[in-house]
């Protein structure tokens, strides 16, 4: 006979298996529940309960072990019209494997109901322990009883934040069950437990279902938290990434002639990568073409940072910086993370503060305080004074950048103004 | 050469481009989990996709993006190896499923955790096998700014249009670094339009029914017919099967779709230099190494052909026959193991290749130079 939702009667599985009676009881429940076929999304695991998709006439998706659940969540996250049902269908093993994706899903209440075909053992590959097995149960993989217990999936569903978790017997008619579940707004998970016969009850003769469950000394019953609905929370959003990226005007000319290299390094929180980017799009706005990349310890907030930065009156395509041509150091931070490549150094300019060892280098050696204006602004400074003393880029230039994007406030600009007067 | 010609120029990363042309092209979901190096693209998703879901972990990130292109989104997201690596079941999945998806893979040092913040060009041999049977899957690969921008909308389109999860690959040393750039230049880009199947066809409709080798597309939302999707192996109506000829054919044609098809996105960029007999070949981040390179060697009065390959997955002939054409073959990318020339010649590699390797510093133009001088 077929109903609405299966075009058979014989379901693909062994004789007494309980995945027969779920797949059944499922059909029951949604006619009483009045979908439609096409209103119900199946999606299925891997394993004996997962072979059901051909006898169905709703939509149905199959997956791989043990991610249905996380299948079904984006199917669940795609889905506008809240009268569509999404099932999950999953066997212990799957639960097992899968026990993250059910614990997200429950967590943020998606609205779907997963059915855990609980029959305490892997039923496709042969009778293997799951973590769903109870202590004592035999299976192929523990022929004197499983040393452990599983796992509460109901409490842990329910821990997480399902909406509505229950344990049932998979006996006689649990198409009313399975409505309450399938009827719940929002995340609902049901433990069906049955016996698989081609394993569970040959490893196991002699034991009933009911004193199983009694051993495992899990309860069969329902749970539930009151739960708001899921909202697809999203922040504030742009509709293009480009539109406000500031457009650099050229307003300044370079002398620059050839490319050229710069490392800029200090000490995190000192203000390396900012000081790096005034440098570059100062360098953009007197004409020149630009490169730049920081570095810094994954740890962002202590040690060293590093800016590495090309100009070039042409387009750079290679920007990685072997030897630099250019090296400002603020900070003993900076000068060890940079001490091999200021030592390789043959030509070119060291700007280094002054309270630091110089190290041996063929670089000119330009020493400074620019840790006099506050440590967290020494690389500004820095920056400032490398365009007053090498002119590649101007001070102005510099100027414009930091009035361009509001960032004179957030800076010492009369302190910076005042030590590069200082400056011979 | 300064800049004189009216431009609108900025200062930005790659990962913005990338983000930014996928969206334009129809990417619409941006499912994520942090790793260095995409962490950028991962932000700008977050803010530009109409959707952005904050995964607990790879697997879910995959499984999700599946879910949902069943529902007829175009998700995308980014990682590196070893997110990938927790993605590959699932990427199999996707692929079997025929469901449209972009995962960005930015290179970084491995193995395993490697290096975080280290760039690496590691990652070819595994995506060329990472479907189980061999089964090509396209791979496209950035090797400027401007491909982080054409690319990435290929890449879209070529998922939309062959129902097949693509990977646009690159590295930390592309989307971690600011350049300057002309905005003026971007090409536009236009939204892919999506062909689904006819709803007001009569008959049955079949998920895995191709039409000129790939199946017309319906979300499982809708209720006009019933859709099967399947990860195992099935028949034309997505029903599981062991291995019926109607089920091979179907696995068959995932093959042919993506080799057939894949013609019309061979990209790669050559600069043929007049009676040169040596060729340098680079792709993604050591290009711009050749790049330079090239122009040095060329102003030094050698005579080179530059050759920069775009598609990576399926390995278009034409690679092979550009190579097989020259004298001397050098080719340049950041890994021990030459895998791209392990891609056209397997052990068969001819007398006249060469190789500049690297790992863990990027290669240079000099290293370059001095192997097409030796
Ligand atoms: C990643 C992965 N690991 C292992 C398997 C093999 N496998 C197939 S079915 C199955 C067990 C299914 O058991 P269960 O989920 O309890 O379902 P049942 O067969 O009992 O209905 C396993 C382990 C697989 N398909 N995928
Ligand atoms: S092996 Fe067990 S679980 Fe699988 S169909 Fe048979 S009885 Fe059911």
């Amino acid at each position: 006979m077929t109903t609405p939702f299966l075009n058979t009667d014989a379901l693909p599985y062994c004789k007494g298996c309980g995945h027969s009676l779920i797949a059944k009881n499922t059909s029951k429940a949604l006619e009483k529940l009045n979908y439609k076929p096409l209103d119900v999304i199946m999606v299925t695991d891997i394993g004996c309960h997962g072979i059901i998709d051909k006898c169905l006439n709703t939509h149905t998706v199959h997956g791989l072990h043990g991610r249905s659940v996380a299948l079904g969540a984006g199917i669940s996250f795609g889905t506008e019209n809240p009268d569509k049902k999404i099932i999950v269908f999953i066997g212990d093993g799957g639960t097992t494997i899968g026990l993250q994706h059910i614990m997200e899903a429950a967590r943020l209440n998606l609205n779907m109901t997963v059915v855990v075909h609980n029959n305490y053992l892997y039923g496709m590959t042969g009778g293997q322990t799951s973590g769903l097995t109870p202590v004592g149960f035999n299976t192929t993989t523990s022929y004197e009883g499983n040393p452990f217990g599983g796992y509460d999936i109901c409490a842990l569903s329910h821990t997480a934040g399902a909406a509505y978790v229950s344990r049932i017997l998979g006996i006689c008619d649990i198409s009313d069950k399975l409505a309450v579940a399938f009827g719940t707004k929002g995340f609902s998970l049901v433990e069906v437990l049955e016996i698989c016969p081609s394993y569970g009850i040959k490893l196991n003769p002699r034991r009933k279902l009911a004193e199983i469950v009694e051993s495992s000394g899990m309860k069969i019953g329902e749970w539930s938290n009151q739960r708001e609905e899921y909202v697809k929370y999203q922040g504030k959003k742009t509709d293009d990434l480009l539109a406000r990226l500031p457009e650099i005007r050229k307003g300044f000319n370079s002398y620059l002639k050839a490319p050229m290299s710069l490392i800029v390094s200090g000490s995190a929180g000192e203000g390396v990568q900012l000081a790096a980017g005034l440098i570059s799009k100062a360098a953009i706005g007197s004409g020149l073409h630009v490169t730049q990349k920081g570095s810094y310890p994954v740890t962002v907030g202590v040690g060293f940072s590093t800016a590495e930065v090309n100009l070039s009156p042409d387009s750079i395509h290679f920007h990685g910086i072997n030897i630099p041509d250019m090296v400002i150091i603020t900070s003993e931070d900076g000068l060890a993370h940079n001490r091999k490549r200021i030592e390789n150094m043959a030509t070119g300019k060291l700007f280094i503060d002054s309270s630091l060892e110089v190290p041996e280098t063929g670089a000119e050696i330009i020493q400074h305080d620019f840790r006099s204006v506050g440590a967290r602004n020494a690389s500004v400074f820095a920056v400032f004074y490398f365009a007053l003393k090498t002119g590649i880029i101007s001070t102005e230039s510099l100027f414009k950048v930091i009035e361009d994007e509001g960032k004179a406030d957030k800076l010492p600009m009369a302190k910076i103004k005042d030590a590069l007067s200082m400056v011979k | 050469m300064q800049e004189t010609k009216k431009g609108k120029r900025t200062l930005i990363d790659a990962s913005r481009l990338i983000i930014e042309s996928m969206a334009r092209a129809g990417a619409d979901a941006f499912i994520g989990y942090p790793i260095t190096p995409a962490n950028l693209l991962y932000q700008y998703g977050a803010q530009r996709m109409p959707l952005m879901l904050a995964a607990p972990d790879e697997i879910t990130t995959l499984q999700w993006m599946s879910g949902l292109a069943a529902t007829g989104k175009v998700p995308i997201t980014a990682t590196s190896f070893p997110g990938y690596a927790l993605m590959i079941e699932s990427v199999n999945m996707a692929y079997m499923m025929e469901l449209p998806m972009v995962i960005i893979l930015v290179q970084r040092l491995g193995p395993a955790t490697g290096t975080a913040t280290c760039g690496a060009q590691g990652d070819l041999t595994l995506l060329r096998g990472n479907i189980s049977g061999g089964h090509p899957m396209p791979v496209l690969c950035t090797s400027t700014f401007e491909d982080a921008w054409t690319l990435s909308a290929k890449a879209v389109e070529l998922a939309i249009n062959l129902r097949t999860p693509v990977v646009l690959l690159t590295s930390k040393e592309e989307v971690m670094t600011s350049k300057s750039f002309d905005m003026n230049t971007l090409p536009e880009i236009t939204q892919v339009e999506r062909k689904y199947y006819d709803m007001k066809c009569d008959g049955k409709y079949k998920s895995y029914k191709p039409t000129d080798l790939v199946p017309d597309f319906l979300p499982v939302t809708q209720d006009n017919h019933q859709v099967r999707i399947n990860a195992s192996t099935h028949d034309k109506e997505g029903i599981l099967q062991h291995s019926n000829d109607e089920a091979m054919a179907n696995t068959r044609r995932l093959e042919e779709k993506i080799r057939q098809k894949a013609h019309e996105y061979t990209l790669y960029h050559m600069e043929e230099e007049k009676d040169a007999d040596k060729l340098i070949v680079a792709f993604g981040i050591t290009a711009a190494a050749a790049r330079d390179a090239v122009k040095q060697l060329r102003e030094e009065g050698e005579k080179v052909s530059l050759l920069i390959p775009k598609t990576l997955q399926p390995a278009p002939q034409v690679y092979l026959e550009i190579m097989d054409s020259y004298k001397t073959v050098i080719v340049a990318e950041e890994n021990m193991n030459n895998q791209f020339s392990d891609m056209i010649y397997g052990l068969n590699k001819p007398r006249n290749h060469r190789f500049v390797g690297g790992l863990g510093k990027m290669i240079t133009p000099q290293q370059i130079i001095e192997e097409v001088q030796a």
